[in-house]
């Protein structure tokens, strides 16, 4: 598991692997918005929470499809699903080599985008926080998602609109607890929610994305 | 090692392709499967290897016996030849990489990346694949395809290796392997019967179109 682990990781940084494509839709939106709705301090602050969260959801959505599809494409998952290590624990290592190449940058990299935004300083930390606790729910949820879709072709577009409402108690509960840390109110229900939605479908998805991708492969 | 197919039945895209299929194969033993394009030789071979479930009869053998191999090497291209073995070795839990690399004459190749090989030697390296897992039980589709005479005389000999020390091999092949001691079952009397025109009987959309 290690292994599979390891090879994901190098083949992300290697060359047409893709890690900073992430990172880079990430940050072209904390750019551009600010250009888009004018340099007003007090509107960016107010919008900043939200537009951090879209933002790290879309940059997380751009790379679920990769998840599978190459591995699909060059035989791998085939071999994968006969080798002795189990398919509930490939779709694991693969959402958390998904998390550490896109959802980890993306979390460390946040507080400098929340300067750009205007952020209130009392929004940092939990803007941190809740994109690290936020985030590994995306890629699980993505990989669910890639699980579905593996071996469509072009299944980008299904694979968007099966994801999405999927990531949207996430994407509430997460710019909520940055929110309402920036106003300095209680942010101990968000962060639970967040919390609790990430240790759901961290332990029951990878059993339906295996189960999908074995279907798949018939 | 003992595989014993007995009855089988498999489907293609939820249509029947083959059935009533028996046979047995035994450690040091090697099977040939034969018989035109689309009988199911594939379908067959991916049902064995568990990769899709049988539609009718029993497959039997010890659990985790099989290695499969099919078209697609599952190489990874910016992977280099001795890093793809490698990989594949840590998932199996064996330390075979470097006989592996020696028996298919890889070892000028070993820093190559995948994606700088020619056709054949991809192939050499995804048969390498076969060695590394230590399984008994080899599971081939079309394993000589893009192999010069030279290489396919090497895969011959991996594979008389392979059952000299007990292990068995299950292969689709339209190339004559010089493997004497090879079984041939050709598939066509085991070709599913389908009525002229029965489409699946499952399908919700049967004669919409008529």
């Amino acid at each position: 598991m290690i292994a599979l682990l390891l090879r994901d990781l190098r083949l992300a940084l290697r060359a047409g692997g893709g890690f900073g494509l992430g990172l880079a839709f990430f940050l072209l939106v904390a750019v551009l918005v600010p250009l888009g709705v004018g340099p007003e301090p007090a509107t960016l602050a107010k919008i900043a929470p939200g537009i951090l969260w879209v933002g790290a959801l879309l940059a997380c959505l751009l790379s679920l499809d990769r998840i599978f599809a190459l591995d699909h494409e060059d035989g791998s998952l085939d071999l994968l699903a006969t080798a002795p290590i189990p398919l509930e624990g490939v779709v694991a290592v693969k959402a958390c080599a998904h998390w550490i190449v896109t959802g980890l940058p993306l979390t460390l990299v946040s507080p400098l985008l929340g300067l750009l935004m205007n952020l209130p300083a009392e929004g940092y930390p939990l803007l941190l926080a809740s994109l690290a606790i936020g985030t590994p729910a995306l890629s699980v949820i993505g990989t669910f998602g890639a699980a579905l879709t593996v071996g469509l072709k072009r299944g980008g577009l299904l694979l968007s609109l099966l994801v999405l409402p999927l990531y949207v108690p996430t994407l509430v509960f997460g710019a909520e607890a940055v929110r309402r840390g920036a106003l300095g109110m209680d942010v101990a229900t968000p962060f639970l929610l967040l919390g609790g939605i990430t240790a759901g479908v961290a332990a029951l998805l990878p059993f339906a994305s295996a189960a999908a991708v074995r279907i798949n492969l018939r | 090692m003992d595989l014993t197919v007995t009855n089988l039945a498999c489907a293609r895209g939820g249509v029947t392709v083959l059935e009533r299929v028996s046979f047995g194969l035994s450690g040091g033993a090697a099977l040939i499967l034969r018989g035109p394009n689309g009988i199911g030789k594939t379908t067959l071979l991916r049902t064995v290897a568990g990769l899709q479930p049988a539609v009718a009869g029993e497959i039997s053998m010890p659990p985790e016996a099989v290695a499969y191999a099919a078209h697609a090497d599952g190489l990874k291209a910016t992977l280099t030849v001795a890093e793809n073995l490698a990989f594949w070795a840590a998932i199996y839990g064996t330390d075979r990489a470097p006989h592996a690399i020696q028996r298919m004459n890889l070892a000028a190749l070993a820093d190559r990346q995948a994606q700088n090989l020619s056709a054949g030697q991809k192939r050499r390296l995804g048969l390498a694949r076969l060695l590394v897992t230590g399984r008994p039980l080899w599971v081939l589709d079309e394993p000589t395809v893009s192999l010069d005479a030279a290489s396919v005389a090497l895969f011959a000999e991996a594979v008389r290796a392979h059952l000299a020390e007990g292990g068995a091999a299950l292969m689709a092949t339209h190339i004559d392997l010089g493997l004497a001691e090879a079984e041939v079952l050709d598939l066509a009397p085991y070709r599913a019967e389908t009525p002229a025109g029965a489409e699946p009987a499952d399908d919700p959309f049967a004669g919409v179109t008529a």
